[in-house]
């Protein structure tokens, strides 16, 4: 598999890799895939008062492009809004990476995982979890 | 060093310098036809092919006469299973083979069936090895081939051929093997194996590519094969098409190279296969070992990560040219169906590389390789969600995922 340069270069210097503190109720927490499918992507958001995504992380099991993925996924939502963050369509991540049709499921996953992210942290607000 | 290393021998081999020398002349000046009986470039062409048949007779116990060329295992299993049902199919319609053959014996299985036969895919242990008694029960009075491979090419696993020999000799049965993995690096002896139908291959031998042998029984009992190929009724009419000279050559060289330095280099390559295994798991936990731990070629380690898929490995030591059992690497998308059919868990099959060393791996590029094995599994573990929970203490198969 031959991989494009923005591949390589999101799998040799991943940006935001790590973890936040799952149980602070200002942190949205996505976990997509399944092990025995070969990938699983872990985002998780950090989102202050005004809405807006102040920090984000991640860590991945899977092929480089799902790491990637997730790498740009969490470069990308950095300061922008929620509303903005849930409008990043997985399209946008294969044309930013150049997948070739094998690997759109990463950019899928990588999708899901903010919708995820989002939805545990809106979830949190709402039931005034951690308050 | 050059770069990447070179650790897939299990899919092919460099061809050795002295087998291309012995080609030469047969690529050059010496270019005649081995059936032209006219004249003197045919003669040297038929006296080549002829000691070619030799050298690979002696390789695995066989005599000149019984050794006829194909382009290659995948060829030979071919005639081997169809042109045996085609042969004996009226005597009986069954055949017996394992789910962890190549997909040459696989499909060709497949193919009879369509055409009236029935097949037994006998199944595996954790270790990729059959049970001798499931053997013996498949056996019906129908059954007249039986199709197994002496080792694996994922993992390696080595399956006790001389006593399967004696099972099928006992019944009067054909017994058929794929000794691609194994023939000049182990020993492979028809006779005292019991074998009637052999496959071999020379890009796995240090020998050309394009280029295999079948071995057919000449006597107790005389087999008789179909041909899949027709034409021109070269070797005996069972493989028609003009005989590549200088790949036969080459063949009969690399398999007379073999079995010369067979026993020295079986140590040597063995002793770096395990050199690699304990340098690797003295740095790293988790790590499990796919296949048979001492009945496996000796040159293939198969090895599972735990945490860290496969594909993301391979382009994290790229300086190292493996395989790997993971899904991302396969058309298919699935992950190896011999890794799953051993009862590997799919989440570990995703983790599994192959590393084939071979007759010219060298200590340092083992140690060399270690280091980038162990330092890409420790940084792509860093970044995996699964390390974490399970370091956390998470149960991994308790946790509910959310699969595509």
């Amino acid at each position: 598999m031959a991989y494009g340069p923005k591949v390589i270069d999101h799998f040799n210097n991943p940006r935001n890799v790590g973890s936040l503190d799952k149980s602070d109720p200002t942190v949205g927490t996505g976990v997509v895939g399944a092990p025995e499918c070969g990938d699983v992507m872990k985002l998780q958001l950090k989102i202050n008062d005004e809405n807006v995504v102040e920090d984000a992380k991640f860590k991945t099991f899977g092929c480089g492009s799902a790491i990637a993925s997730s790498s740009l996924a969490t470069e990308w939502v950095k300061g922008k809004t929620v509303e903005e963050v849930l409008k990043i369509k997985n399209t946008d991540i294969v044309n930013e990476l150049s997948l070739p049709p094998v690997k759109i499921h990463c950019s899928v996953l990588a999708e899901d995982a903010i919708r995820a992210a989002i939805a545990d942290y809106k979830k949190k607000q709402n039931t005034g979890a951690g308050t | 060093m050059k770069l990447p290393i070179y650790l897939d021998n299990n899919s092919t081999t460099p061809i050795d310098l002295r087998v291309v020398e012995a080609m030469m002349p047969y690529l050059t000046e010496k270019f005649g036809n081995a059936a032209s009986r006219s004249h003197a470039y045919g003669w040297e062409g038929e006296e080549a092919v002829e000691k070619a048949r030799t050298q690979i007779g002696k390789l695995i116990g066989a005599t000149s006469k019984e050794i006829v060329f194909t382009s290659g295992a995948t060829e030979s299993i071919n005639i081997a299973i169809k042109g045996a049902y085609e042969m004996y199919g009226e005597k009986g319609n069954h055949i017996i083979t394992c789910v962890t053959e190549h997909k040459a014996t696989l499909d060709s299985a497949k193919y009879i069936e369509k055409h009236g036969a029935k097949v037994t895919y006998l199944p595996v242990n954790s270790l990729g090895q059959i049970n001798l008694e499931e053997l013996k029960n498949a056996i019906t009075p129908q059954t007249i081939l039986v199709s197994l491979m002496h080792a694996n090419n994922e993992m390696g696993t080595i399956h006790p051929i001389a006593e399967i020999g004696k099972i099928t000799k006992e019944k009067g049965i054909l017994f058929h093997v794929d000794a691609a993995q194994t023939a000049g690096k182990i020993p492979v002896n028809v006779e005292q194996m019991g074998i009637d139908i052999l496959s071999l291959s020379g890009h796995k031998m240090y020998g050309p590519k394009g280029i295999g042998a079948l071995y057919v029984r000449r006597s107790n009992p005389r087999v008789r094969l179909a041909p899949v190929v027709h034409g021109g009724g070269h070797e005996r009419g069972l493989r028609s098409g003009t005989l590549n000279v200088p790949a036969i050559v080459g063949l009969g060289k690399a398999a007379e190279l073999a079995l010369e330095e067979m026993e020295s280099e079986a140590k040597r390559v063995a002793d770096l296969r395990d050199r690699l295994y304990k340098g690797i798991t003295k740095e790293l936990d988790e790590v499990y070992l796919n296949g048979h731990t001492t009945e496996r070629l000796p040159n293939n380690l198969n090895l599972s990560f735990a945490y860290v898929e496969g594909e993301a490995l391979m382009m994290g030591f790229k300086e190292l040219a493996v395989s790997s059992g993971s899904a991302c690497t396969s058309a298919s998308l699935e992950p190896s169906y011999v890794l799953k059919a051993m009862g590997v868990g799919e989440e570990l099959a995703h983790t599994s590389i192959r590393f084939g060393l071979g007759r010219f791996t060298t200590p340092e590029e083992v140690d060399f390789a270690i280091d980038k094995v162990v330092g890409t599994v420790k940084r792509l573990r860093e970044m995996s969600p699964l390390y974490e929970m399970a370091k956390e203490g998470i149960d991994l198969k308790s946790v509910q995922w959310n699969p595509h």
